[in-house]
């Protein structure tokens, strides 16, 4: 029950938000959002023990069960990491808004979108159902967009945000096809079931397809190389949003899939492959791009994309337990799995507590710019305590939880390379090579972070304001973050004993028993090679980042048309330009040219069809009989027709028109429809009237001048739409293939307790479509009264772009 | 019988269409009007004209002509009829704002 | 609209009525014989047509003081409401359910729940028809 509560809480709320903005003018609305959020933390920890203990708690709600539908949503150890991190960084990112978003902002929106990115992220990590999960992970994208969004008065911002949009969605799309791959392979919907099952489905041909669908909807999420160019850009958003949804928890949605679905596809190798190597060049690529960084938030994003990368993979490392099949030698491997939780928790903490010192800069300074920083450390000592705290523990320094999980990330990768798989071994002993220069990287790009903005001269700071430590409020939640990164390294198998080995079950399920699962952590370990390693990479890192302007020229070597931003750019452009191009050739704004559309479709493809397939046929003796009235009858409709088309006044041919209408229903009085002829006659009347009465306010029509060319296509058209009717109606007409459905209806007296088979059809057997027929009355009417009542406003001023 | 009704549909859905390709929006207007007669005409006509009583279980004995083609009939007179008063506002709202009621004018710009 | 016409007059004011019995009279009947809620809808619709053909605007307006857009809403209220009725007592939505019952004078006549929903279906029409008709002849005024 739980798991339902907290996806449904946050939305609820969502709801009510905008609705009570009013009613408070002068409390900040955070504060009723930051109750969400805090009741679910607690709600959760309450359920550690028992799911410490491996318990499962699940609940299904039905939905459409006929279609195998429903809403199943479950919490194992796994989902309750990501829903901690989700609800408690929600929290303090919460509190920390308060402080950071004045009163002016549009407050209502902010927290409506947040709450909303909430609830699709615990459906996410909830969700049983791949369509659930598919669901909620697209919400994600888009409260992620509208969170991107936010100031969408600058330009910057929109296209941030659709960047961001275009690549998580259409990952997403291919996420979902992998989805329904799965479901078709295995049967089933429901993830759990489905990995039960996959081990029997290996062989199948769908297996790589689905795996790299899914991958590309994991990777796109969570800023892999080469799809991490939205991260940067989606830093336009507010701070807090970066703070939470691109480094803590929206961009680990991607860590969360491939670590639930590492045992339905890591039977294969070359998941392991895919997700480790790909893993290792985002964490390169990330932390190389980052040292070049100027804007504190884009230097953050770099170094975001590298993180995830890291536990990316970790998790394609701890993946070869599947490869060799469980065995005490091979339960090792699960080792760099737990590593992989070890440092998401790790990575929202500094993060996080990062993030806000950079919303505190930028808020109090005016500037994230690292060439306008500088000597910070004196005016804002708390800030540039948490900034310390945060940085080092993110190049791993002893103290701090990153030297853990960063020793750990070392040690799995030399591990690997000991690894038997067959002839790689020259690419498993490149591992701890890339493992380590982007290490260096990371150490040089942390050092930066601090040197540049808390030491060296005040003078390039902006002069037109004076500047002092951050109010207490913005403090509290990354002093919070920056707690627990020391905490975590003193007592880190506290947290691994409650929070990462029930987790390490849903990862690795079958594989052992949680203690075998679960390392021992411990900050000292002897001299090994992780340790000089680390050792190592500090000193290098000191040297570089002290000779950085000799070798900074590296970064203009790979000419900037070549790079992944720019690619997109063009991707974009000419596909909006092929658009563009395309929809003008047929979009001309001539009705008439639509309407010819639809015909020739209909004359083409129909009639083509109907050629192809001979099916005409024409059969008079089944035929009913015919009287002289009737003859007459037609021959006056006929005519009544034709003149409609000469008529030189429009009052002739309403005239026309309604004689049309009447031996319609007359018809409808031969063929034993006494409803039917009631119904129209009323409503021939009343469109005569609607005419004239419309008359009064649109001029007569005049003589069409059309060029003759233009007549004949007209006429060409006209004709052969009437013969194809014909024709095809003479197919139909005795067709008897299939029994007809109507004898059903005739008990309309037991069925319905009336004698009018017609009313009893659309008032009962057929109700909903006379219900939903009297709606599109209404809305006709509505349209109407509209259309004559409203003027159009004056043009609003339009957001003049920045 | 049934020959000569999906001939006068035939006349009626020519003639319909040549007005639906006109440029005065009056005519288009009737043109929808048209359209709609004959494709009640044409379900009614394929649902087996004359082969029974009036669908009413108290007044004849049966059996009965098909009571559900008359059903869809009946529903889509009242969607038609709401369908061509839109029509016909807009085409009011259309000619008050832009003053002509050729649809030729009311193109609009290239790049709209 | 302004037609001043004597005859015209006197005569509507007896059509109407017969004209509106027929409504009324095609509403009931709709159960058993041709009729129902759309015809009824129409016909109650033209009635008032006619009084604001012969009439003026302003005198239809000061006897009948209804605003047909919200008939037609309560018309569409009524008919979902006959769907969701049956909803409480756990039928399928749109349940139609009916009974007969033995009246004094009148003698045994069925009670449905299908009435609802034609009144709903006979006011939504009426509501439309005559929003239409009269948002076109008071123009947009401007």
């Amino acid at each position: 029950m739980i798991t339902k509560w907290a996806i449904i809480l946050p939305f609820i709320v969502a709801f009510i938000i905008p609705m009570i903005r009013s009613k408070l003018k002068k409390t900040h609305i955070g504060w009723i959002a930051l109750i969400v959020p805090i009741v679910l933390f607690i709600a959760l920890l309450r359920f550690i023990p028992q799911v410490a203990a491996g318990k499962v708690y699940e609940h299904t709600w039905q939905w459409i069960p006929s279609l195998d539908l429903s809403f199943t949503t479950y919490l194992d150890g796994l989902s309750m990491l990501f829903a901690l991190l989700i609800t408690g960084m929600g929290a303090l990112v919460i509190l920390y808004s308060i402080f950071y978003l004045s009163q002016k902002e549009a407050l209502h929106k902010f927290y409506c979108y947040l709450l909303i990115f909430m609830t699709a992220m615990l459906g996410v990590v909830f969700s049983d159902h791949f369509i659930m999960l598919y669901f909620f992970w697209e919400l994600t994208s888009v409260s992620s967009f509208l969170l991107i969004a936010f100031w969408h008065h600058r330009k910057a911002s929109r296209r941030g945000a659709q960047k961001s949009m275009l690549i998580t969605v259409s990952g997403g799309v291919a996420m979902l096809i992998g989805f329904l791959m799965i479901a078709h392979m295995t049967g089933s919907y429901s993830i759990r079931e489905a990995i039960q099952i996959m081990p029997t489905e290996l062989t199948n041909t769908l297996f790589i397809p689905a795996m790299v669908l899914v991958l590309l909807g994991a990777f796109t999420k969570s800023a892999q190389f080469p799809f991490h160019i939205w991260l940067p850009d989606a830093m336009e958003a507010p701070t807090p949003v970066s703070a939470y949804l691109h480094s803590a928890t929206m961009v680990k949605a991607g860590i969360y899939l491939v670590a639930r679905l590492t045992p339905l596809f890591a039977i294969n190798q070359s998941w392991f492959w895919t997700v480790t190597i790909v893993g290792l060049m985002t964490m390169f690529w990330g932390s190389f791009n980052a040292v070049k960084q100027t804007d504190l938030k884009a230097l953050l994003a770099f170094s975001t994309i590298s993180q995830l990368g890291i536990i990316m993979s970790l998790l394609g490392m701890g993946s070869l337990v599947y490869v060799f099949g469980y065995s005490p030698a091979t339960v090792i491997y699960t080792q760099a799995g737990f590593a992989a939780l070890f440092h998401l928790l790790n990575h929202a903490t500094f993060k996080g507590a990062l993030f806000m010192m950079v919303g505190i800069v930028d808020h109090e300074v005016g500037s994230r710019d690292i060439r306008r920083l500088g000597g910070l450390m004196s005016i804002m000592p708390f800030t540039f305590t948490i900034a310390m705290i945060g940085s080092l523990s993110m190049a791993g320094i002893p103290f701090f939880n990153g030297f853990l999980s960063k020793e750990m990330f070392f040690e799995a990768a030399l591990r690997i390379q000991q690894a038997d798989l067959y002839s790689s071994t020259a690419m498993l002993s490149i591992i701890p090579v890339i493992v380590w220069v982007g290490s260096v990287f990371t150490f040089i790009y942390c050092t930066i972070l601090i040197v540049k903005t808390f030491f060296g001269s005040k003078d390039k700071l902006p002069r037109d304001r004076k500047i002092h430590e951050a109010p207490k409020g913005m403090l509290i939640s990354p002093f919070i973050l920056v707690t627990l990164v020391v905490i975590m390294f003193f007592v880190p198998n506290f947290f691994a004993r409650y929070l990462f080995s029930p987790a390490m079950l849903s990862l690795y399920p079958n594989t052992g028993t949680m203690e075998q699962l679960t390392p021992h952590i411990a900050a000292w370990h002897g001299f090994n090679t992780p340790l000089l390693m680390t050792i190592a990479v500090v000193i290098i890192g000191v040297i570089l980042f002290k000779l950085l302007p000799k070798w900074r020229g590296i970064y203009n070597t790979l000419p900037e048309r070549f790079t992944l931003n720019v690619l997109y750019d063009r991707g974009q452009n000419e596909v909006e330009n092929v658009g563009r191009f395309m929809t003008n050739l047929y979009m001309t704004g001539s009705i008439r040219h639509y309407i010819i559309y639809i015909y020739l479709f209909f004359i083409v493809v129909v009639g083509g069809y109907f050629i192809k397939s001979d099916s005409f046929a024409f059969d008079m003796t089944k035929n009913a009989p015919i009287e002289w009235y009737e003859i007459s009858l037609m021959a006056v409709m006929i005519i009544a027709a034709i003149l409609i088309l000469r008529a030189k006044s429009r009052l002739t041919a309403v005239v026309l028109n309604g004689v049309l209408g009447f031996g319609v229903s007359i018809f409808f009085v031969l063929f034993r429809a006494p409803d039917l002829a009631l119904t129209q006659l009323v409503v021939e009347s009343v469109t005569t009237v609607l005419f004239l009465l419309c008359f009064t306010y649109l001029p007569e029509w005049k003589k069409e001048d059309t060029p003759k060319y233009t007549k004949l296509i007209n006429m060409a058209i006209a004709l052969s739409a009437g013969v194809l009717v014909v024709i095809l109606s003479f197919a139909v007409l005795h067709y008897d293939e299939f029994k007809t459905i109507s004898g059903f209806f005739e008990n309309a007296y037991e069925l319905a307790g009336g004698a009018n088979i017609v009313n009893t059809i659309l008032g009962d057997f057929r109700a909903f479509d006379t219900m939903l027929e009297v709606v599109v009355l209404l809305t006709a009417g509505i349209g109407v009264y509209t259309l004559i009542k409203l003027k159009p406003r004056k043009e609003r001023k339009k957001n003049e772009d920045q | 019988m049934e020959t000569m009704m999906i001939l006068i549909i035939g006349v009626l859905v020519v003639v319909a269409t040549y007005l639906l390709l006109s440029k005065n929006i009056i005519r288009i207007i009737l043109g929808t009007a048209l359209l709609s007669h004959a494709v009640h005409l044409l379900i009614l006509t394929i649902g087996e004209v004359k082969k029974g009583d009036v669908p009413l279980l108290k007044e004849t004995p049966g059996p009965y002509t098909d009571a559900l083609p008359q059903a869809l009939i009946l529903t889509a007179i009242v969607i038609s009829f709401g369908v061509t008063s839109f029509i016909l506002v807009l085409a009011y709202r259309a000619y008050a704002q832009n003053k002509t009621d050729d649809m030729e004018e009311m193109r609009g710009d290239e790049h709209e | 609209m302004k037609i001043n016409d004597l005859i015209l007059r006197t005569v509507v004011q007896f059509v109407v009525f017969i004209v509106l019995t027929i409504a009324i009279y095609l509403f009931f009947a709709g159960h058993y014989t041709p009729g129902g809620g759309f015809v009824a809808g129409l016909v109650l619709a033209s009635a008032v047509v006619m009084l604001y053909i012969s009439f003026d605007t302003d005198t239809v307006r000061k006897g009948l003081p209804l605003d047909f857009k919200i008939v037609a809403a309560i018309g569409v209220t009524l008919a979902l409401l006959s769907g969701i009725l049956p909803m409480l007592f756990g039928q399928p939505f749109l349940k139609m359910s009916s009974m007969n019952i033995q009246f004094p004078l009148i003698g045994e006549k069925t009670l449905a729940t299908v009435m609802i929903f034609e009144l709903g279906v006979a006011l939504t029409v009426v509501g439309v028809v005559m929003t239409i008709i009269l948002s076109i002849s008071e123009g947009s005024d401007d």
